[in-house]
């Protein structure tokens, strides 16, 4: 898998897209930041990530696992482009 | 209408904001103000201290999207929003929503719209020191139903 380590948003002018991760999901995966190929939408995304492992599987598939594409909250139809940034996250707690 | 909308590690200043809302603001009646507190206590554990994690690009166009669909529904003044991150302990100020209107239904339902929607829909997570270790705080069903409320 075509991954590298980013350095700010690295992704914008390839045809990369930026994933992070946020709260007990970044602790669960060890993960607070990708740069992957640019994929489709957040399911073919989601698919690329299932292969990661089971507990990625697992967390990606959770109805409670929110996605945010360029920082509005989205859906697995919501269409990617090269230098997207995409975030997971779980339910917000804030307030 | 400049709203102010803020994310912010320092505490804030209550009676500073209330003041910002209400000076040289004649045409409004009502001032509405929330303010969110750290408690001592959260399902089941004794709380020691509170760290608060955000999505810092995408938190204030959280705030900024909820307080431009509130000034949609209701014909309000002046808008403040603060909400805190970082490290917080018991009895410490979290969030502020101070909300003008000319009378005081438009301030009281906006202002509850905003904290209903921030809850539910503004990127921040509670992470808590308890006897028993560091636990990230569940998400209550109660924050995603409250919404229901607003649908029309």
């Amino acid at each position: 898998m075509a991954e590298k380590p980013v350095i700010g948003n690295e992704a914008r002018g390839t045809q990369m897209i930026n994933v992070l991760f946020f709260g007990q999901l970044r602790e669960q995966l060890n993960t607070d930041k990708l740069s992957l190929d640019t994929v489709s939408n957040v399911k073919a995304l989601k698919i690329v990530l299932a292969q990661r492992g089971v507990i990625w599987r697992d967390i990606l598939a959770s109805d409670s696992t929110l996605v945010a594409v360029n920082q509005i909250i989205s859906n697995e139809e919501t269409t990617l482009c090269d230098g997207d940034e995409i975030a997971f996250f779980p339910p917000v707690t804030g307030g | 209408m400049l709203d102010t909308i803020e994310v912010q590690n320092e505490d804030f200043d209550m009676s500073a904001l209330y003041n910002a809302l209400r000076h040289n603001n004649t045409s409004n009646g009502a001032i509405v103000t929330f303010t969110g507190l750290v408690r001592d206590f959260n399902q089941g554990h004794n709380v020691g201290e509170l760290f608060l994690e955000h999505y810092p690009a995408m938190t204030k166009i959280s705030l900024t999207n909820i307080v431009a669909q509130a000034r949609q529904r209701w014909t309000l003044g002046r808008i403040s929003v603060i909400h805190r991150i970082g490290r917080l302990t018991q009895g410490d100020q979290i969030v502020f929503v101070g909300v003008t209107s000319a009378h005081r239904k438009d301030a009281f339902d906006g202002a509850q719209f905003i904290m209903d929607f921030l809850k539910a829909e503004a990127p921040f997570w509670k992470r808590e020191t308890t006897e028993q270790g560091p636990r990230w705080v569940e998400a209550n069903s109660d924050d995603s139903k409250a919404l229901t409320k607003w649908e029309r």
